[in-house]
């Protein structure tokens, strides 16, 4: 009898089949419909500033991550994309590239690496980009009729000022707030996905379709898009019936970031609470301070800095929401001789 | 299978059970050699009362208990003491233990003793008839059957619930007892209920356990007041509390034993063996026992008696495979791993499990990354993510008082579920043995 293969290890003897590096990558598969979605909208420069951000993520990661096989997780990855996708179509690459290592070195890295971060590390680029470059992260270019064409400024050097005199076009949510004619864009557009907008806000359809897939999967936690859905829906519907707001509810659910958002950055297993009970709490403080943001604030969108603020919160919440001990009544003091 | 009792939270592991569950139990040939460990329950060791070279006859006993928490110790086959001496034990070290030299002419007959009709045995004297039998709980722990019988003055037990749940994967023993002895089962009912003065009872069995449940339907005598309930298919659903939540709805208090909310909880198989002591006289001397998993070339229930080494069953059962890589004593989720075939067979061991590669593959432990899944697996509602962060720090006192250590029962699910392989329940098991080392202030 041959005993030397035998191992001996302390129980739990067997594993479940999920594994971190095994969500982070299907967290990408689920994006590929959005990514195609946007690139279908808007031509090559949506695979050119996708490109440029995970260039970004993937190489800060690389040179400065905890250890070399930690690109491999694909975290990363999923940073790079979605700050791609929430950035504009025409945006410089250069820009795209340095958001991308801003992101991943001081919203991520410099914390501990993976599962340490306070921020959603893709935000944190994108409020680094929106600090440095306010009017390129803002403008957002009409539709040239040709697909091919590159949208607005892409290929800027970078400190130059831009080369090419691009037609603008608002974004629905822009459009609504400073707009000189406000219109109310029709859902259908808004939830297909031909409005103006960064590269991943358009589509309300295929965000949903892979935040589906991801929470049936369970590697999303279906309370914090739910309660971010409801706590918006209902807070700016009241918002609307009082007339204080110009924006219905079901606009201010599939306009702008709000999708992306909800689905793939409130939903980040890092910087969201541990507990069910938490991620109803801070899902409804997502979406009160979306619609605070999105009225009266300076800007057109609110979901970034509303999912930023309550990342920040994020422990004070778990400290808040400890789950209750079996046998017990929750109390914190119990009686105990 | 939806709408059935259970508990919240739990896991659902792979439950391959279809390895073993069909095999009808047969008996096992006797050893060369069987080794008793003075220690094969929880509690103090029993007391040796043989020497070498005294001759004992099977079911004699050679070791008595040492007070209340603890059980008496019979020769599970005939022939003479070898010495007493240190051997490997299943929970790892060495023990003390009684080394038999098994004669191979002995027709292994139990010697005739006379036996008590259980009807004409006062309550307070049935526990101890089952202390002299040497019969603990069969379901893993080994617990000493009579101490439960006898519960605080203060406390007293309204059900019995009987554990036919047998929730760890692979293991399927206890499925084998409901299916091979069912009547045995309800004596042992009989004789507990009379024991503890009460008449409610209730069983429970995993839906996955169908002809379990419809055999010990079957098999109800019409004048005891049992209840058969089946149960969701969730891990662990065979633990004391989780069985009574299912089953009653109460939650045990922390800290307290299953009696504060009026229950006593017994395992099938362990009801079996208290109806054999009226029955037949025979004390706690063998056992159906599982030998499963990909590893082994002949998986099968046996009737292995107690002492039987790990190296004779292997090769009883056609030796290991090529690629056998894990020798468990217990089910997947909460057994010990093996380190040495010598080690013998005890009273609480349910099952020989022996995975192959494929079945425990290892992974890399990545960080947490704070997905929660082991907070919603947890069936006592702890946070394994923080109390993983302590006991990693080692502040056993936050891990303790805080994180409420002493709660945990090391079923597994937090590592189970964990995508980033952290080896959290290994943690929990460390910290409490660290503490147990603290000098008590």
């Amino acid at each position: 009898m041959t005993e030397t293969n035998i191992k001996i290890t302390a129980s739990p003897h067997v594993r479940s089949a999920d594994s971190t590096v095994k969500i982070m990558w299907s967290v990408v598969i689920s994006l590929v419909p959005v990514i195609g979605c946007s690139i279908f909208y808007f031509g090559p420069s949506a695979i050119l500033v996708l490109l440029a951000a995970v260039a970004g993520c993937l190489l800060t990661e690389r040179l400065f991550g905890s250890n070399p096989g930690s690109v491999s997780d694909g975290s990363a990855m999923i940073t790079g994309l979605l700050l791609g996708l929430c950035l504009p179509p025409g945006f410089p690459l250069w820009m795209a590239f340095l958001g991308g290592f801003f992101g991943m070195a001081f919203g991520k890295i410099i914390f501990g690496g993976l599962g340490q971060n306070i921020f959603n590390p893709a935000l944190v680029g994108r409020a680094f980009l929106q600090a440095a470059f306010p009017v390129a992260i803002t403008t957002w270019p009409a539709k040239s009729a040709n697909w091919w064409s590159l949208q607005g400024d892409n290929l800027a050097l970078p400190f130059m000022s831009p080369v090419v005199d691009t037609a603008t076009a608002a974004t629905p949510l822009g459009n609504l707030k400073f707009g000189d004619d406000p219109v109310v864009t029709p859902l259908m557009d808004l939830f297909f996905g031909s409005t103006g907008g960064s590269l991943g806000e358009t589509s309300a359809l295929f965000i949903l379709l892979g935040g589906l897939y991801l929470a049936y999967k369970g590697h999303l936690n279906w309370h914090i898009p739910l309660s971010i859905f409801v706590s918006t829906f209902v807070i700016s519907g009241l918002f609307y019936a009082l007339g204080i707001s110009q924006f219905p509810p079901l606009f201010m659910l599939f306009s702008g970031g709000m999708m992306l958002g909800a689905f793939y950055m409130a939903t980040d297993m890092v910087t969201s609470p541990i507990t069910n009970k938490g991620c109803w709490l801070f899902g409804f403080g997502i979406g009160f301070l979306v619609v605070i943001i999105r009225i009266w604030g300076g800007l057109p969108e609110g979901v970034m800095y509303a999912i930023l603020l309550m990342n920040a919160l994020v422990p004070f919440i778990n400290r808040a929401t400890q789950p209750r001990l079996f046998g017990t009544s929750g109390k914190k003091k119990e009686a105990k001789s | 299978m939806k709408g059935l009792p259970s508990f919240k939270h739990g896991v659902h592991p792979p439950e391959n059970k279809e390895i073993t569950s069909g095999f009808a139990s047969k008996r096992f040939p006797f050893p060369a050699e069987v080794i008793l460990p003075l220690s094969q329950h929880i509690g103090t060791p029993a007391k040796a009362l043989v020497h070498p070279g005294d001759h004992v006859e099977r079911g004699d006993v050679i070791a008595q208990a040492e007070g209340f928490i603890s059980s008496t110790v019979h020769a599970t086959a005939s022939g003479t003491v070898k010495s007493i001496e240190l051997w490997p034990h299943p929970n790892g070290g060495m023990a003390p233990s009684i080394r038999i030299d098994v004669d191979p002419n002995s027709s292994q007959m139990r010697r005739q003793r006379m036996v008590p009709r259980w009807q004409d045995v006062k309550e307070e004297d049935l526990s101890k008839e089952i202390a002299r039998a040497g019969i603990v709980g069969l379901g893993g722990a080994a617990f000493p059957s009579h101490v439960k019988l006898c519960p605080p003055k203060d406390q007293p037990v309204e059900v019995l619930l009987i554990n036919g749940c047998e929730c760890e994967p692979y293991l399927t023993s206890d499925h084998r007892v409901m299916l091979e002895m069912p009547e045995m089962v309800y004596e042992g009912i009989r004789i507990a209920l009379k024991a503890l003065g009460i008449s409610r009872c209730v069983i429970g069995i995993e839906a996955n356990k169908p002809d379990a449940i419809e055999m010990m339907r079957k098999t109800k005598p019409d004048d005891l007041d049992v209840t058969i309930q089946p149960l969701t298919v969730k891990y662990p659903q065979g633990a004391e509390k989780m069985l009574i939540k299912a089953v009653m709805g109460k939650e045990v208090p922390s800290g307290s034993l299953p009696s504060a909310v009026g229950a006593m909880v017994q395992n099938v198989a362990t009801a079996a063996n208290v109806a054999a002591v009226f029955e037949t006289g025979h004390p706690l001397i063998e056992r159906i026992i599982t030998i499963t998993g990909r590893g082994i070339k002949n998986p099968g229930n046996w009737k292995i008696p107690f002492g039987t080494k790990l190296r004779d069953v292997i090769e009883h059962c056609g030796g290991l495979t090529e690629d056998a890589a894990e020798i468990i004593f217990g089910g997947p989720m909460m057994g010990l791993g093996q380190a040495n075939l010598d080690v013998p067979i005890l009273k609480a061991t349910g099952g020989i499990l022996i995975l192959s590669k494929d079945e425990c593959k290892r992974q890399d432990i990545m960080p947490c990354i704070r997905c929660g899944k082991c907070l919603e697996a947890c069936p006592v509602f702890l946070n394994p993510q923080l109390m993983g962060q302590l006991a990693k720090a080692e502040r056993y006192e936050e891990l303790v008082e805080a994180a409420h250590l002493n709660d945990c029962m090391l079923c597994g699910s937090c590592s189970f579920v964990c995508p980033s392989n952290i080896p959290l329940s290994q943690y929990f098991a460390m910290s409490k043995t660290q503490l147990r080392r603290l000098p008590t202030s």
